[in-house]
């Protein structure tokens, strides 16, 4: 039955074949100031609901932090933006024309949306400027790479990111040689080569000293404005000292939004960090 | 201070120049030595000599196309052997049809083999190999196509590390296996042999020998430059990351399977350029060249030499294959043990081969 259904809705003369839709636009536009649409969105792995009709807004420019206890859902959330996961409901959308959910997570890249993971996984045996180098937007198809050429506007657009990342005196090191705070912001400089407009950084401090933190916290306020920047993070005086605005996730929905001040005095929020048990 | 970083511009290290520049001095002398040079001299290299350096040559080219994949992409690729021979047997088929009418049987059309198997006609697939250049477009294509062919298979379902070497061994063992068959038509068990001339030239005289040997030495460079191109452009750069964080370079875009297959596909048609050369001077191909063996025996070269370096490559094959030469005179049955040894003893100490300890007096000094 269900096969002459499909034949049946495959022959409707006032509907064309999915191949035949002419591809989504994928100019990114922002006109109404919000780049990231998540609505009604839940994930369900065997039977557990790791994300429970979330709904999240990101503004154009905005950084923001999500935080959360361990199990909430804030690496899932992440993985549905960047296409890794497929919710089960829910619409996803960059911008006001961009459908996420029908891209796959290369074209996700492509459109403007980098992620950062919790480990970082710079390329060891290479120099930073190489780092760099291999992950700046440009044609990556075989022959164009073979023969791929530095352009000046490329030349300076590395030397902005190293500055902006504070690996100028690194340039010609070993990734392998860095330290670990100095690889998470050569992570973030690849991620910034690719020229993105919305950035995911999972857990960014996690193992940092207080120093790098600092660093880390100057970095990540820099890149506000210029690109839209989503934060997931546990350290408490981390997310105060970045923060225009927090929201808590708590069992796969959002438990409350707002300034860090307001947050912390939710009293929804002390019962789900202080209370104990859900 | 680390040496200043350079992208994506052509340029020789230090090893490379030292072994261009001693290949050049070799290929110049060699022929010079040994035409020249009267045979009662001691600076007389004999005739014999000049061969087995051309043999060596063509070894270092294969090296040099398995440090390609082996070293810079990190494909343990046992399939080389396959390919070296694929490439020898396109030019032996050429040899053979070059014989003529002088074999034993005095066949104009058919190979002695074919003639003693009672054929009565010459199968279609040895059709145009009377023509040089027929073969000489199989000796590129044979292997290329069977790594593309392959490479798009393995590469495509994402077969990797040791599962990617057992399939490629597989693939020889199977070649080796068919290519013994006297009905496959190529010489079974003893292979092609009693080759006369190569484009009129009797393999026999010092001239065509000094010839092949100064062609060896021509598509070496040629291979080096070649791959050495390859590795220091941003395509390189990639296959190194490949090597070290597959699937952090296919995350920032790179379609890794794309990669993998052209490198792998350029260095099976350098390992079967290797195998064209090195047929004629040796005289004979036969299946043993397919053997397991010799593909192991290609990475011990390689791991012996210094992995990704491709001029450490060119060092192994001759010293280990000049060692071979040299103990197989005097003590047949150790070769396999000192082999064997001369491996673990480079892993222990050397992990780098010899070319790191070259590396490391150059970054000290
Ligand atoms: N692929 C998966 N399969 C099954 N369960 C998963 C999977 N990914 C995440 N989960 C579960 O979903 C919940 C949310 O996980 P996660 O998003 O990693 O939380 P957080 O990052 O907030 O700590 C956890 O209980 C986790 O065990
Ligand atoms: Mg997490």
């Amino acid at each position: 039955m269900k096969t002459l259904d499909n034949l049946r809705a495959a022959m409707r003369r006032d509907q064309v074949w999915d191949f035949m839709v002419p591809r989504q636009a994928l100019e990114l536009d922002m006109s109404h100031g919000t780049i990231l649409y998540l609505e009604d969105i839940s994930v369900t792995f065997d039977g557990f609901r790791a994300i429970n009709h979330l709904n999240l807004y990101i503004d154009a420019g905005e950084l923001r932090c999500i935080i959360g206890p361990n199990g909430a859902g804030k690496t899932t959330m992440m993985d549905i933006i960047t296409g890794k996961t497929r919710p089960d409901t829910g619409t996803a959308w960059f911008g006001q024309t961009i459908d996420l959910l029908r891209l796959s997570e290369p074209e996700i890249a492509s459109v403007g949306i980098g992620r950062k993971f919790q480990k970082p996984t710079v390329f060891e045996q290479h120099a930073v400027l190489e780092n760099l180098e291999l992950a700046m937007a440009a044609d990556k198809r075989v022959w164009p790479t073979l023969l791929a050429r530095l352009t000046p506007e490329q030349r300076e657009r590395i030397d902005e990111v190293l500055e902006t990342i504070g690996l100028q005196d690194q340039r010609d090191q070993r990734a392998g040689a860095l330290s670990h705070g100095q690889k998470q912001w050569l992570e973030i400089g690849m991620l910034l080569m690719q020229n993105p407009y919305l950035l995911l950084v999972d857990e960014p401090v996690a193992g940092m000293t207080h120093q790098e933190m600092d660093r880390t916290a100057e970095l990540l306020r820099s890149l506000a404005g210029k690109h839209s920047v989503v934060v997931v993070e546990h350290d408490m005086d981390f997310v105060r000292s970045i923060a225009d605005k927090v929201t808590v996730l708590h069992q796969g929905s959002v438990l409350a939004e707002g300034s860090m001040d307001e947050v912390r005095n939710d009293p929804r929020v002390i019962e789900v960090y202080l209370g104990g048990g859900p | 201070m680390p040496p200043v970083t350079r992208l994506g511009t052509f340029h020789l290290d230090r090893g490379g120049q030292i072994f261009l520049a001693l290949l050049a001095l070799t290929t110049l002398l060699v022929p010079v030595l040994n035409l020249a040079v009267p045979a009662d001299s001691s600076l007389h290299v004999s005739t014999f000599t000049v061969t087995l350096l051309g043999k060596y040559l063509t070894y270092a080219l294969l090296a040099v196309a398995v440090d390609l994949v082996w070293g810079y992409l990190g494909i343990l690729s046992l399939g080389h052997a396959a390919f070296f021979a694929l490439g020898g047997y396109a030019m032996g088929m050429y040899l053979m049809r070059q014989i003529g009418d002088r074999g034993v049987y005095g066949n104009p059309e058919l190979p002695d083999f074919m003639v003693f198997l009672n054929w009565s006609e010459l199968p279609w697939f040895w059709h145009g190999f009377d023509m040089f250049w027929f073969a000489a477009l199989m000796v590129v294509l044979a292997p290329g196509l069977l790594a593309f062919v392959f490479g798009w298979l393995a590469f495509r379902s994402r077969v990797t590390g040791v599962y990617l070497s057992i399939i490629t061994q597989a693939l020889t063992y199977a070649l080796m296996l068919a290519f013994f068959r006297n009905e496959m038509g190529f010489g079974g068990n003893n292979g092609l042999t009693d080759f006369k001339d190569l484009l009129g030239f009797d393999l026999q005289s010092d001239a065509t020998r000094i010839g092949l040997f100064v062609a060896s030495a021509l598509a070496l460079a040629g291979g080096y430059l070649a791959c050495r191109a390859i590795v220091t452009s941003k395509l390189g750069r990639v296959a190194v990351a490949i090597r070290d964080a597959e699937s952090r370079t296919r995350f920032i875009g790179y379609r890794v399977e794309h990669v993998k297959l052209w490198i792998f596909t350029f260095s099976a048609v350098l390992a079967g350029i290797a195998g064209a050369l090195y047929v004629p001077q040796v005289g004979i191909i036969n299946p043993g060249e397919f053997s397991p063996l010799n593909s192991i025996e290609i990475l011990i070269w390689v791991a012996i030499g210094g992995r990704a370096t491709l001029y450490g490559a060119v060092l192994g094959a001759i010293l280990v294959n000049y060692g071979k030469t040299y103990l197989t005179g005097v003590m047949p049955d150790a070769w396999l043990f000192v082999l064997g040894g001369l491996f673990v003893l480079v892993t222990l100490l050397l992990p780098q081969g010899l070319a790191g300890l070259f590396r490391r007096k150059e970054t000290t000094a």
